[in-house]
């Protein structure tokens, strides 16, 4: 009764009204849906930063309890700004973050637009290709060291044999000159099929009739490349970008195995910085104004990023 | 059909394409191939320089790995029984004895439990809120969503103090619960954006459908987005699972004893008296055996990547 | 805390001879390497006649610091028995991590002066050369030398040797007669292989090229601070004598060490011997026993050499090695004190010996037929007899990391010069002594 009842509202009411008879509200399920994450992210993300940032206005040091804790205000934050090591390590994950950003949209964008030719056997090869990046940057890192040593390792063994070199005559993560690039190799190696994982997507999204439709219209291979292939996929792109810049930017373990940012100061990522003054300084106060820093710099890069990508995503 | 169409690429394109993509992965190979070798190496081989690629495989970089020895003067090794087994004899051969299991099994169980049961639950709880965001009216929408993408901006070193002091407090410290937990807080953001960014492209006209056809919005969720985003849902388990899998930082200062996860553990293998590369290398080798058997599985759904775009008609 | 530590010592030592009451799980943290080994080896004794089972934690040396400290700081209860690193004493002696152990040691007829001096203040004391004891000495350590002998017998090497510096191919008795000889074997093919001159520590990341350069500096006439005046480090640190060391230390490692060796430490140390990479190779004494056991370098192949002396003939190295604590957050500090006194026995010290642990107790290092016991017994007990140690100040791992990068800048990125470097240094410990209040 009550079933054919409904029905027979169903037909007569509007869309919207349905909703509201039949279940939960979208209203109570949207909530539902969206509060676990949120809950579990306000808990394991915002209250630490919270305390993060009342750290930072103290002398604290984590390894000295008994130290009488004092409030400093922005004490540390006036130091971090001031101090050239700082800025050094900036500059060191700036290049890191352009380079790596750089060749690894190129090369994957490449290998996607070159795998969507479909050619026989393109899936196993694309398997093989993405396989570098299901390994753990630290284990990687540790042997990428191994590959990178001037008499054992097979990379230098590589680049002398095409260079008709002595493999012991240069030195990857030994120089200052070839260090920053000993990191970028390696993440490049790592993380170019991230990007072109997510640059297939892209391409395999653009349904053929387009370009059926702009072959009719005698539109050449060059036109359709620049006016249906890069804009359709660029928010694919752009979302790669984000997600590879941000984690690049904390890199960590990758490097930490590699060089632990040496020699000297020369591959000091901001986050390797940042863990000698909060884990082995234990300068907890001083570290947690800097990771506050660190934080409010790329929360505000990323803001713009996002707002540039969202207009991508509308045209 | 025109031949620059690209919807059909001539067989000279093909086989261009494929040359050069068979090329890079022959290159973005080797180091995996040279990994899974130097496990099978002797400790002598795997440091010889020039570096060799022809060797005598030896299984003792995988005995190494599962055991702990100590080295024993010769006298006291012929006054032993012979040993019982294989194993027994390739650590014996190199002047030691075994002394007991290593750690080795045990954290990489411990990856195995944090590994999966965090994917289980960012892929979960993602595709939910994934879902809200795509369909419905949520105030402070891109907010939210911006909300949620820049918890993963934070650089893990910065809160590994206070989620520490914090985890202490809770009885989570070096426990799996925790771990998990950890995990699927970093995970859930790349779950949020990637799975929304798949049901946006799913059709709303099928849900629409559906509810006319008496489902309720929850049974349309589950009966007809669940199905279409199948493909997206698993490619982001993917993507979760191997930063689960791979974390290093937080496991390295967060855990010790008990839920030590194995990416830490790997790089610090040691052997009797300097680096033990045989053992690390077998360590490395069937770290990554399991990511790769289900990348393989899934294969298919990965690189038919997002065929969204095919449903409007 | 003293009280109980007492009432515990009584306790435990009216219930030694009486069997357990109740056996404990306990756990014992150190670093991840060889002699960890032989200790779960070795500790099986005391499970047997104690009935207590033995866990084990062992974490690698460039993650031990960092892994342990943040344990004993958060109030952690892993570890029962902790064997630290030397430096950590008084950190944990002022931060209560340790239980205090003079009281039991005078219950049970421990007594210091049983073990090697150095190491009893290296490891044990806190503050340092008072009779506070933190610590059992359970592993001792120092820096030292090892070389290929049966490259240095070789004629042909001899010959060319002579010819060219005058006098013999011996092992260096001095620093200068060691970047000769390096200098040398650089780039030299023997058996066909290039070789090099000497492996030096150089890692950035945790203490290695602090605890190379400084086994170096120290013999040149680095002090830490005016033996008159403590914390007044000015003149001492950055002494013409010091500025001297640290610019040899470049040096050996700009002319004579194998390409790439900007990172290494004992494990880097040990292959690039081990692999016959190099002639000399500077090293922890724990290394020795492995390199008599190797196909490649032992069986006579490896002699190995006390620190060099400096310019004016001073001889100093660098102290290694970990005294054995109980951790005061433990809830099992009876068994836990059980097992030191087990372990501080004179027969148990002789086994540890015979396993690979360098013993700290002079009746086993002072015995007879210890100096032939191993090629490398006398190194080893010459060596111990002139150890230096970094500052085990509460604040060691802040004056660590700074010298690091003073160090490795210079050093291996050849930025600045020496006396930058040493001046540098000087600034960074005043501001972390102010910050403590020390000065």
């Amino acid at each position: 009764m009550l079933n054919t009842m409904t029905e027979r509202v169903a037909k007569v009411t509007p869309l919207a009204a349905v909703r509201r008879i039949r279940g939960l509200s979208d209203r109570t399920i949207a909530w539902i849906f969206v509060a676990p994450t949120i809950f579990l992210l306000l808990a394991i993300n915002i209250f630490p930063l919270v305390w993060t940032i009342r750290l930072s206005l103290t002398n604290y040091r984590a390894n000295q309890p008994n130290r009488p804790l004092q409030w400093v205000g922005l004490d540390n934050y006036r130091r971090i700004l001031n101090d050239s090591d700082i800025w050094n390590t900036m500059q060191v994950t700036a290049h890191f973050l352009i380079w790596t950003i750089v060749l690894q949209v190129l090369i994957g964008f490449t290998l996607a637009w070159l795998i969507n030719r479909k050619f026989k056997g393109n899936d196993l090869w694309t398997t093989i290709i993405v396989l570098p990046m299901m390994l753990s940057p630290a284990v990687v890192g540790n042997f990428w060291t191994f590959f990178y040593q001037p008499q054992i390792g097979i990379f230098n063994y590589v680049v002398a044999f095409f260079a008709g070199a002595d493999p012991s005559s240069f030195t990857m993560i030994g120089s200052v000159d070839l260090a920053p690039w000993s990191i970028v190799i390696v993440d490049t190696w790592m993380w170019t099929p991230f990007v072109m994982l997510i640059c297939l997507a892209g391409l395999r999204s653009i349904p053929s009739y387009i370009y059926e439709a702009a072959a009719i219209d005698r539109a050449s291979s060059w036109r359709q490349f620049w006016t249906i292939t890069i804009p359709m996929v660029m928010p694919f792109l752009m979302l790669a970008v984000l997600f590879r810049g941000i984690e690049n930017f904390k890199m960590f373990d990758l490097v930490v195995q590699l060089t632990g940012g040496g020699p000297g100061s020369t591959t000091e990522l901001t986050s390797i910085n940042l863990k000698r003054e909060a884990f082995e300084k234990w300068r907890t106060g001083y570290a947690s104004a800097y990771a506050i820093i660190l934080f409010v710099t790329v929360f505000g890069l990323a803001s713009i990023y996002v707002k540039a990508l969202n207009k991508v995503k509308e045209r | 059909m025109s031949s620059y169409s690209i919807t059909a690429p001539s067989s000279r394109q093909k086989w261009i394409a494929g040359t050069i993509v068979i090329l890079y992965a022959l290159i973005t190979i080797t180091p995996l191939v040279w990994i899974i070798a130097t496990g099978f190496k002797s400790g002598p081989d795997s440091i010889s320089y020039p570096p060799k690629v022809l060797f005598q495989p030896t299984l003792e970089g995988y005995v190494n790995l599962f055991t702990t020895r100590t080295r024993a003067n010769a006298e006291d090794l012929a006054a032993m029984p012979p040993p019982e087994t294989w194993y027994e004899q390739v650590v014996r051969d190199n002047g030691m004895v075994i002394a007991g299991p290593s750690r080795y099994g045990e954290r990489f169980l411990n990856s195995v439990i944090i590994g999966f049961g965090s994917t289980f639950l960012s892929v979960f709880l993602g595709t939910l809120a994934a879902y809200a965001f795509s369909r419905f009216k949520i105030p402070l929408k891109d907010d939210l969503l911006f909300f949620i993408l820049s918890t993963r901006m934070m650089p893990p070193i910065a809160v590994a103090i206070p989620i520490f002091l914090m985890f202490r407090t809770l009885g989570l410290s070096d426990t799996h619960l925790g771990m998990i937990l950890l995990y699927t807080a970093v995970n859930i953001s790349l779950a949020v954006w990637l799975l929304k960014g798949f049901i946006d492209e799913i059709p709303r006209e099928y849900e629409e459908a559906a509810l006319i056809d008496g489902y309720t919005r929850f049974q349309a969720f589950y009966k007809v987005v669940l199905p279409q985003a199948a493909t997206g849902i698993a490619s982001t388990a993917i993507f979760c699972l191997i930063f689960a899998w791979n974390e290093y930082a937080f496991a390295v200062l967060l855990t010790s004893g008990t839920a030590q996860t194995a990416p830490p553990f790997i790089p610090t293998i040691i052997g009797v008296g300097g680096k033990d590369w045989p053992a690390v290398a077998a360590g490395a080798t069937l770290f990554l055996l399991p990511v790769m058997v289900f990348t393989i599985l899934l294969r298919k759904h990965l690189l038919r990547g997002i065929t969204f775009g095919a449903v409007r008609k | 805390m003293k009280i109980k530590t007492l009432l515990s010592a009584t306790a435990l030592a009216c219930s030694l001879s009486a069997s357990n009451a109740y056996a404990e799980d306990l756990t014992l943290c150190w670093a991840a390497w060889d002699p960890a080994n032989a200790l779960v080896e070795l500790s099986k004794d005391f499970e047997s006649k104690s009935g207590h089972k033995m866990h084990f934690e062992f974490v690698p040396w460039p993650n031990f610091a960092d892994r342990m400290l943040n344990e004993l700081n958060s109030g952690g209860k892993l570890c029962d028995l902790m064997i630290g690193d030397s430096q950590w004493i008084g950190g944990a002696a002022e931060s209560g991590h340790y239980v205090k152990l003079n009281d039991f040691f005078d219950a049970n007829g421990i007594k210091m002066d049983d073990f090697v001096p150095a190491t009893v203040i290296g490891y044990s004391e806190w503050p340092k050369n008072t009779p506070n004891y933190w610590a059992l000495p359970a592993f001792g350590d120092v820096v030292g030398w090892t070389y290929r002998k049966d490259w240095f017998a070789r004629p042909e090497l001899q010959a060319e040797f002579k010819t060219k510096y005058g006098r013999e191919l011996v092992a260096p008795a001095t620093f200068a007669e060691l970047k000769d000889i390096a200098a040398f074997f650089q780039n030299r093919t023997i058996d066909g292989k290039t070789v090099y001159g000497a492996s030096i520590y150089t890692e950035r990341g945790s203490e290695g090229i602090t605890m190379g350069a400084m086994d170096v500096l120290y013999s040149f006439g680095f002090k830490y601070d005016n033996p008159k005046k403590p914390y007044e480090m000015a003149g001492f640190v950055n002494s013409p004598g010091a500025v001297a060391g640290l610019e040899f230390y470049k040096a050996l490692y700009d002319c004579c060490t194998p390409p790439g060796s900007s990172n290494g430490y004992m494990g880097e140390g040990i292959d690039a011997f081990k692999s016959g990479q190099v002639a000399l190779q500077m090293n922890f004494a724990f290394t020795w026993p492995g390199f008599e056991a190797d196909p490649n370098v032992g069986g006579g192949k490896t002699g190995y050499l006390v620190n060099p002396a400096g310019p004016s003939g001073e001889k100093f190295a660098q102290l290694g090695g970990q005294g054995i604590s109980v951790v005061s957050y433990s809830t099992k500090q009876d068994a836990a004190l059980e097992y030191i006194k087990w372990f501080a026995q004179p027969d148990v010290q002789q086994k540890w010996w015979k396993a690979g642990g360098f013993s700290c107790l002079r009746s086993v290092v002072e015995a007879a037929d210890f100096a032939t016991s191993q090629p490398y017994a006398q190194t080893f007990l010459d060596s111990m007899a002139i150890v230096r140690d970094f500052w085990a100040e509460p604040s060691y791992a802040t004056l660590l990391q700074d010298t690091q990068k003073r160090f490795h800048d210079y050093v291996v990125a050849g930025k600045g010069t020496a006396q930058e470097a040493l001046d540098g240094l000087v600034e960074d410990w005043a501001k972390t002594f102010k910050d403590d209040g020390k000065v």
